[in-house]
């Protein structure tokens, strides 16, 4: 749990005599580097530390640092605080369930590395260990293999890919950035060069792939997304789409983000989605069957009973077209 | 928060450290700097007692482990010290490399809590003497999410706790409260779910931590229960998504250069005069009905006649569900360019 601001400098201060302790003379600006603290915050810790100590608190008893001309800091005498406090559980935790996501990653280098300091966090957490968290991650590790290699190599990649919202398959020259695994699928972080804009490619989508001889070169103003929130985010410039929908079909609630979800009726649920392109939300409605009602935009039921309609004259099926 | 209290807190941690016996309250206020009072008076008293009170609450907050005891069987009063094997972290002999992959899984969180304690256990670590290179990378990099209730249900796992929570499930009308002896939590598949004993429907279930409506409580006594040894967590949840076998075969005609999505998936794809014929595995006539209807006029089934049929009932219905306005004047059908930011 989140500590508040006093035991997050106490935690600190704690931390920073055996932080010491383990590198005899590091220099003050280095170590507030390290520590991602500013210089005076850390000149601020020592000060403190420099009036605590053993009962008695004598010249002898006080936590004492030595520092030489080069600004290197000494702990000369610890007053017992020489190791750092446990983890936590919500620490142990935090590192073991990570840990064991970058194990089951498909395509992850180091794995070794990995599964050893996982079992030596394991035992160091002791009884907290073993916090019992299972993690099984899907996905295609010799394909991942082969895009980490081209991420690691920083060439640019020729790629075919298929966009689903779009139904159709692509050429396309990127320059990777990284490799991500979110909910459940991994995606290829790079600049598009066709759309000349940063864009994530889901791995399983990317149906041919050739490293070409050019590096990867994604311009100063690529940056990486934000993926706190997952991979998609809709924007509010995409169509609103509202669709009556049975039981059957309430799973699109917990697949795609919506905007809104609301009982009907017993049976029928009023759902808001954005839509990236009014065919792929075509293609959904169609898909999801007749249980499905598009309320708005008109535009969309037009489509789904033209669509629908003209796959029926492929069947050479007479279609009879009511009226309201 | 003041200079003085972060002082007095330091030096009560080394002070109960320094002591083997168990020091009284009374004690610690005669030695401790910032504890001075005046015992004889209540006032000046009591605020010295709310005062180590707060104290020790903080400590036990940070994960100190304060002991309470007594010094003899002669004292009444219990005394406080701190148990140095408790308090230590162990020796985690860390390789570079090992260092490095500690380091990493400790950034991967986005929740604010976890990632705080992820990064305050990483602190520790590098206390401890081990050097953590900042700048190292893996190639691939998973984004660890958690949903709200991982962390209570986590907590109630390690106390070995019962817990109750609402639970909905979207084909159902409504939230229902179930009560559950939680034995782990397993992230399959990119979903976390919470595996354990059901005391309602009194057997093993697994619940999608994302369903968990609001709070989790837990209740009853902790470590009321033990979870079944050696129980297989992620088997508990894969089992209920194993995949299908696809022994069926349906053959499509597909328009020139259309359906791409159905194209991805067919088996001997060949050009005619009306289209290109494709052949199609699937497990269960329904579904791949379903999936083929999104396609619309870009894809008609030839092949087996109940997945044909099937596909008729649904395009008829979506025809007759979506009738048009009275005397339509059809806008043109315009498919909105609109950039997917994930294909």
């Amino acid at each position: 749990m989140a500590a508040g601001p006093a035991a997050d400098r106490l935690g600190r201060l704690l931390n920073l005599v055996p932080y010491l302790l383990a590198r005899p003379g590091i220099r003050l600006a280095d170590a507030a580097a390290d520590l991602s603290v500013t210089d005076r915050q850390l000149r601020e810790d020592l000060e403190l530390l420099w009036v605590c100590g053993l009962p008695g608190y004598g010249p002898g008893d006080l936590i004492d640092m030595a520092f030489d001309g080069d600004d290197g800091v000494t702990v000369t005498y610890d007053a017992g605080i020489d190791r750092p406090l446990r983890l936590t559980p919500d620490e142990a935790l935090a590192l073991v369930v990570a840990l064991r996501m970058l194990a089951e990653t498909p395509g992850t280098g180091e794995r070794d590395a990995i599964e050893r300091a996982l079992a030596k966090i394991e035992s160091a957490a002791g009884e907290l260990a073993d916090p019992p968290v299972a993690v099984r991650l899907p996905g295609n590790a010799d394909r991942l293999d082969t895009i980490r290699a081209a991420v690691a190599a920083k060439r640019a990649l020729a790629i075919t890919y298929y966009t689903a919202t779009r139904d159709e398959t692509t050429e396309r020259t990127v320059d990777p950035m990284r490799v991500l695994v979110v909910a459940g699928h991994a995606y290829l972080e790079a600049w598009c060069r066709r759309a000349e804009a940063v864009r994530l490619f889901r791995v399983d989508r990317i149906d041919g792939l050739v490293q070409l001889d050019e590096a990867a070169a994604p311009p100063p103003q690529a940056q990486p997304a934000d993926l706190s929130t997952g991979a998609f985010h809709p924007t509010s410039d995409l169509p609103l789409v509202t669709l009556r929908i049975g039981r059957g079909q309430r799973w699109i609630t917990e697949y795609y983000p919506c905007e809104r979800v609301e009982e009907e009726s017993v049976e029928h649920w009023l759902v808001s989605l954005r839509a990236a392109d009014l065919g792929w939300a075509r293609r959904l409605v169609l898909s999801l069957g007749p249980e499905v009602t598009v309320l708005a935009p008109a535009e969309l039921a037009r489509a789904v009973h033209d669509e629908a309609a003209a796959a029926l004259a492929g069947y050479d099926l007479p279609v009879q077209v009511p009226v309201q | 928060v003041s200079r003085s209290r972060t002082e007095r807190l330091v030096n009560l941690v080394i002070c109960l450290l320094s002591t083997r016996r168990f020091l009284t309250a009374a004690q610690i206020a005669g030695t401790v700097p910032g504890y001075e009072h005046d015992p004889d008076d209540p006032r000046d008293h009591e605020a010295f007692q709310r005062k180590f009170e707060r104290d020790k609450a903080e400590l036990r907050e940070l994960g100190v482990p304060l002991e309470t005891g007594t010094a003899s069987v002669f004292d009444a009063e219990p005394g406080y010290r701190i148990a140095r094997r408790d308090y230590a972290l162990p020796d985690i002999p860390l390789e570079p490399d090992e260092a490095a992959a500690v380091g990493i899984a400790a950034r991967l969180w986005q929740q604010t809590g976890l990632a705080a304690a992820a990064s305050s256990g990483l602190a520790k670590l590098r206390a401890a003497g081990i050097d953590v290179d900042p700048h190292a990378t893996l190639g691939v990099e998973p984004v660890v999410t958690v949903d709200p209730a991982f962390e209570p249900i986590t907590a109630a796992i390690r106390a070995r706790q019962a817990v109750t929570f609402d639970y909905r499930v979207p084909e159902d009308d409504a939230a229902t409260t179930r009560h559950l002896q939680p034995w782990g939590t397993v992230c399959w598949r990119g979903r976390w779910y919470v595996v354990g004993y059901d005391l309602d429907r009194k057997a093993e279930r697994c619940f999608r931590l994302s369903r968990v409506v609001d709070t989790v409580r837990r209740y009853g006594r902790a470590g009321s229960y033990t979870p079944p040894e050696g129980v297989d967590l992620i088997g508990h949840v894969a089992r209920w998504s194993a995949p299908m076998e696809r022994t069926g075969r349906a053959t499509v005609l597909i328009k020139p250069g259309r359906a791409a999505g159905v194209r991805r998936w067919a088996q001997d794809l060949s050009t005619g005069a009306q289209g290109d014929t494709a052949v199609l595995r699937y497990a269960e006539p329904e579904g791949l009905a379903n999936w083929l209807v999104g396609y619309g006029s870009d894809v008609t089934v030839l092949d087996p006649p109940e997945v044909r049929r099937a596909v008729i009932d649904r395009l008829q219905a979506m025809v007759a569900g979506h009738p048009l306005p009275p005397a339509a004047v059809a806008p043109p059908r315009t498919e909105a360019d609109a950039p997917a930011r994930v294909g």
